[in-house]
This record gives structure tokens, C-alpha cells and sequence, in this order.
């Protein structure tokens, strides 16, 4: 590869954006670079692996796979082009909507107190036995408690409260249950994540897990954490949520692929968010 | 099912090049030792230069995402989730390198390469790249009977 790399250069000198996402396509992820938020907030971006990883050697969140301008842009909250959809977030959390007239706030107070912690857990499985993603929790409280419309899974309204309720974990470690009620959609997350998708025949694990660190084409291969989710992505200009990402994944093995919200993915959600234990939440991270 | 992607493929391969061989249909490959096919897929041998342009083309075989190659420096972001394929056809016979493109879990069994010339066996297969269900009717193989030796052609030019 040494020798593509002028023709590379060169390439790289014309649009800012497109400089951003081919600059990932270079090497190993960066284990010298540390994410430290406005030169103040330390977040984790590796962890010990355990038995839920026992292939990999470390747990890496994709921020360290980055090129060093994709990453400063999540290091820096003003240059951040994910912050707008946390404001947007943080309005709709104190309008009332819906025939009771009521917004989250009225219910949940202050956001910084009774939503931290919350994105750490997520998914989980809800009082009636039944995994939920944080989408689920919001669509519920808005169908069930306020009378109101439920959001799109990748709307703006939806991504925007996501993102925002995110952002109240930001730094903590991901914590998700996986035993007792979990377990069987643990399970069945572990066997998509090892099945063969498509006419490709590739899964999750051989590229985030055989191959991470690697380049398939222009993209550099991460080990596939949702630790940063939502993620901002420039090539989207727009807020991704994990389970559009999980869908483009799929997809790109040419491949019949899954609905967001569908019970497939919340259940490889769970076990892709076990594979992050003990990385810390990003909030809202900035990718290529 | 299996019989109407093959008739597809035989009327794909006249439309394109009105070729009075008989291509071997993905199912009708003759595999000798597990791994090798001595048997052209055409009945001709293929053309390198075409063969260039199917491993470096994302819409064709898009070898070059996962292969470097270094005789194609103007090729961008060749990928390295496989080996290099530099002095391939010195590393392998025609027979074994058909074998690997047909179908490259006889050679590496649990290989991340997908298989270029099969029709069955996959799990939720899809319509390309839309992320919708493949139709039956019209199912068929990753590359072409010509584009596979056209793909070996050039490959046994790279020998060193
Ligand atoms: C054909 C290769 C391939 C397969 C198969 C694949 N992915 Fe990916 N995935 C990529 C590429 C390329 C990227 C972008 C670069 C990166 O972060 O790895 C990506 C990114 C991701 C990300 C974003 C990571 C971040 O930090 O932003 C997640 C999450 C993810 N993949 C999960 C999955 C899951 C779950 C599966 C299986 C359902 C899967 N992928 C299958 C190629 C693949
Ligand atoms: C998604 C990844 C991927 C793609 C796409 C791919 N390959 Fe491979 N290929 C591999 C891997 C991985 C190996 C190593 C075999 C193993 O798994 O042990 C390999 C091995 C090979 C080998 C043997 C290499 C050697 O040096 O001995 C040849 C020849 C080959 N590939 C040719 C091709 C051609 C031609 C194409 C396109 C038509 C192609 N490959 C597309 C992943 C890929």
C-alpha cells in the first residue's frame, strides 16, 4: 500500500468532508490519542476484554480508528455538528405535546438527575418482560402518557431525544443487564452476530471482530461498538441511529436486511452493547 | 428455482456476448480434488485486460477491496482484509485459481472471501446492494462464467 500513498495525498487536498472520510482509510487505530471533551471530560475509549470478547484482545470504541480531524471534531462540543440535535433534544424535552398536554419535564424533571445512567443500561428488558430500546421508552411515554403521536425511529424529533437523553450518560461506563430476563435475547443477538448475512456471506464478527484495524475498500474496520451512538456522520450530514447503521451493515452484504425497531436488531442491540462493557458512552460521537 | 436462475444466466450470457459455448452454470461446476477446476467455465480462455477491470470495478468483482495489488497503482484504496495478490500466478495453477473464485470456501474454509460463481446456500439473500429480499426468478452469481476467466487471465499475469 506504501505506494498509494502520494495518489492518496492528493486526493485527500480537495473537499474538507471528503478529506475527513478518506483520511480514516489509513492504519491501526490510534491507542496514543486520548478523548478528552472541551480539555476537560476524560471518556474511556478502551476497556479490559472478558468473556463476552474472548476474541478480542481490547475493547477499542470507534473514535480511535478515526482520522486525528474526525476525532477533534468529537473533542471539541462547539465544533461538534452532533450538539445541534442535543439542542434540538433538550427543546422538545419541555414542550408539551399530545392531548395532555404534558412534556417529558413535567414528568421526568431535570434531565441531568432522572436520565443519568439511562442510555448505560440500554436496551433493557421493560416490567413486562419484553427487551426496549431507548426509542421504545420514549415512543411509550409519548403514546401511552402524553396522548402524543410516537416518532419515527430515525426521525429528527426521535434522534434529537435520543441524542439529548444520551448526553446525560455521557462518560459512564456501559453497564447493560445480559442474565436473568436478557439472556435469551442476548442469545439470539450473539447468533446474528455470528451469522453469515447474504450473498456476500460476511457477519458482524468477520468484519468487526476478524478484521478490525483492516481496510475493506476505503473504510478502516472498528471493532463495531455503539458505545458512540448516536453518531453524527458526515457523510449523512445527520444524526445515525445504531440500528440504521445495523441495517447498513446488513445491506452491504447484499443481503434481505432487518427493519429498525424490529425484534432482530433490538436483540443484536443488546449484544453489541455487551461487547462495549466498560467503554464509556460517548453521548454523541462524530464519525466519517 | 435453481433451474430458472440457470436458464437467466444462459440468456444473460448470450444477450451479452451471443457466445455458442454453453457456459457451465454455477451448478453444474466440475470440481476435481475438492479444490480445482480444470474446466474453462466459457470454454475459451479469457482476456487479461478485462480481467483488470473486473478486480478493480466496485460494480463488478471489486477484488481491490479486499486484495492489494501493486501492478495497479492507479486503483485507490486497495483494501487489506485479504493477502496481496501480488505473484498469485506463480503461487497457484489456472485450475486451483478458478476453483478459489468459483468458490473460495473449498480452498479456505472458513475464508471471509465471498464465493463468485454459486447460486445457493445463503442466508437472506439479497437484491444487491437495496437491502431488500433477492428475487428466485432472477438470482445469479456474483460475477459472470466470462468475467470469472477473464478474472483468471489476468491474475496468471501476475507473477511476480
Ligand atoms: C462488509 C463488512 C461489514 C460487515 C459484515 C458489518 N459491518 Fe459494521 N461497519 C463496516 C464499516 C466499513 C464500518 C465503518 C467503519 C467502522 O467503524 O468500522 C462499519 C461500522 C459499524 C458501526 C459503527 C461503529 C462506530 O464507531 O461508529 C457499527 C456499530 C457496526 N458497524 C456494527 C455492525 C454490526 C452489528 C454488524 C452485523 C449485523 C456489522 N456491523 C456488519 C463494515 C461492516
Ligand atoms: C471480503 C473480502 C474478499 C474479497 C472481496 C475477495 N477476497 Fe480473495 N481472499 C480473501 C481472503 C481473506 C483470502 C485469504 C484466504 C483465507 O481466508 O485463508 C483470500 C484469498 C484469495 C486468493 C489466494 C491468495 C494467495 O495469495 O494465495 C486469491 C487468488 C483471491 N483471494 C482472489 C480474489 C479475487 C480475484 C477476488 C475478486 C473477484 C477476490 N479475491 C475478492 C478475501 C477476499
Amino acid at each position: 500500500m506504501q505506494h498509494l500513498k502520494p495518489a492518496r495525498t492528493l486526493a485527500l487536498a480537495s473537499a474538507c468532508v471528503a478529506a475527513l472520510w478518506t483520511g480514516a482509510a489509513f492504519a491501526d487505530p490510534d491507542l496514543s490519542a486520548e478523548l478528552v471533551i472541551d480539555g476537560e471530560l476524560h471518556i474511556t475509549t478502551r476497556a479490559p476484554s472478558d468473556d463476552i470478547t474472548p476474541n478480542l484482545p481490547e475493547r477499542y470504541s470507534g473514535w480511535l480508528f478515526r482520522s486525528a480531524e474526525t476525532r477533534d471534531l468529537q473533542a471539541d462540543d462547539f465544533e461538534n455538528p452532533a450538539m445541534l440535535a442535543v439542542e434540538d433534544g433538550a427543546d422538545l424535552w419541555e414542550t408539551a405535546d399530545g392531548s395532555n398536554g404534558q412534556s417529558c419535564m413535567d414528568c421526568h424533571g431535570d434531565a441531568a438527575e432522572s436520565m443519568a445512567g439511562v442510555r448505560a443500561r440500554m436496551p433493557h428488558v421493560n416490567d413486562a418482560g419484553v427487551l426496549w430500546s431507548m426509542e421504545d421508552y420514549v415512543n411509550n411515554c409519548r403514546t401511552e402518557r402524553m396522548g402524543a403521536e410516537a416518532w419515527r425511529w430515525s426521525g429528527d424529533e426521535m434522534t434529537s431525544m435520543t441524542s439529548f437523553i444520551s448526553m446525560q450518560s455521557r462518560g459512564m461506563p456501559v453497564a447493560v443487564q445480559i442474565d436473568g430476563p436478557a439472556e435469551p435475547y442476548w442469545e439470539q443477538g450473539r447468533d446474528m452476530y455470528y451469522t453469515r448475512y447474504g450473498q456476500l456471506e460476511l457477519s458482524c464478527a468477520s468484519c468487526h471482530e476478524e478484521s478490525w484495524g483492516l481496510n475493506i475498500r476505503a473504510d478502516h474496520l472498528s471493532q463495531g461498538q455503539i458505545s458512540g451512538f448516536p453518531t453524527y456522520r458526515l457523510k449523512n450530514a445527520g444524526i445515525v441511529s445504531m440500528h440504521n447503521r445495523f441495517r447498513g451493515c446488513i445491506r452491504d452484504t447484499r443481503a434481505e436486511t432487518f427493519a429498525e425497531g424490529s425484534d432482530e436488531f433490538r436483540a443484536l442491540e443488546l449484544y453489541v452493547a455487551s461487547r462495549g462493557m466498560g467503554l464509556a458512552i460517548e453521548g454523541v460521537s462524530v464519525r466519517p | 428455482m435453481k433451474l430458472k436462475a440457470v436458464t437467466g444466466l444462459i440468456a444473460a450470457g448470450i444477450a451479452l456476448g451471443g457466445a455458442a459455448f454453453a457456459e457451465v452454470a454455477p451448478g453444474d461446476v466440475v470440481w476435481v480434488d475438492e479444490v480445482t477446476i480444470p474446466d474453462s467455465l466459457t470454454g475459451m480462455p479469457g482476456t487479461a485486460t478485462a480481467g483488470v477491470d473486473v478486480v478493480s470495478n466496485r460494480s463488478q468483482g471489486n477484488c481491490v477491496a479486499c486484495h492489494e495489488f501493486t501492478a495497479l497503482p492507479d486503483v485507490q484504496f486497495q483494501g487489506n482484509v485479504g493477502p496481496s495478490l501480488d505473484g498469485v500466478g506463480s503461487r497457484w495453477t489456472e485450475a486451483e485459481l478458478r476453483g478459489i473464485l468459483v468458490d473460495a470456501k473449498h480452498m479456505f474454509p472458513e475464508t471471509r472471501m465471498p464465493s463468485f460463481y454459486r447460486v445457493d446456500g445463503y442466508t437472506r439473500p439479497g437484491d444487491a446492494y437495496t437491502g431488500r429480499a433477492a428475487n428466485p426468478e432472477t438470482f445469479g452469481p456474483l460475477l459472470s462464467a466470462q468475467q470469472i476467466e477473464d478474472t483468471i487471465a489476468y491474475l496468471m499475469t501476475l507473477t511476480e
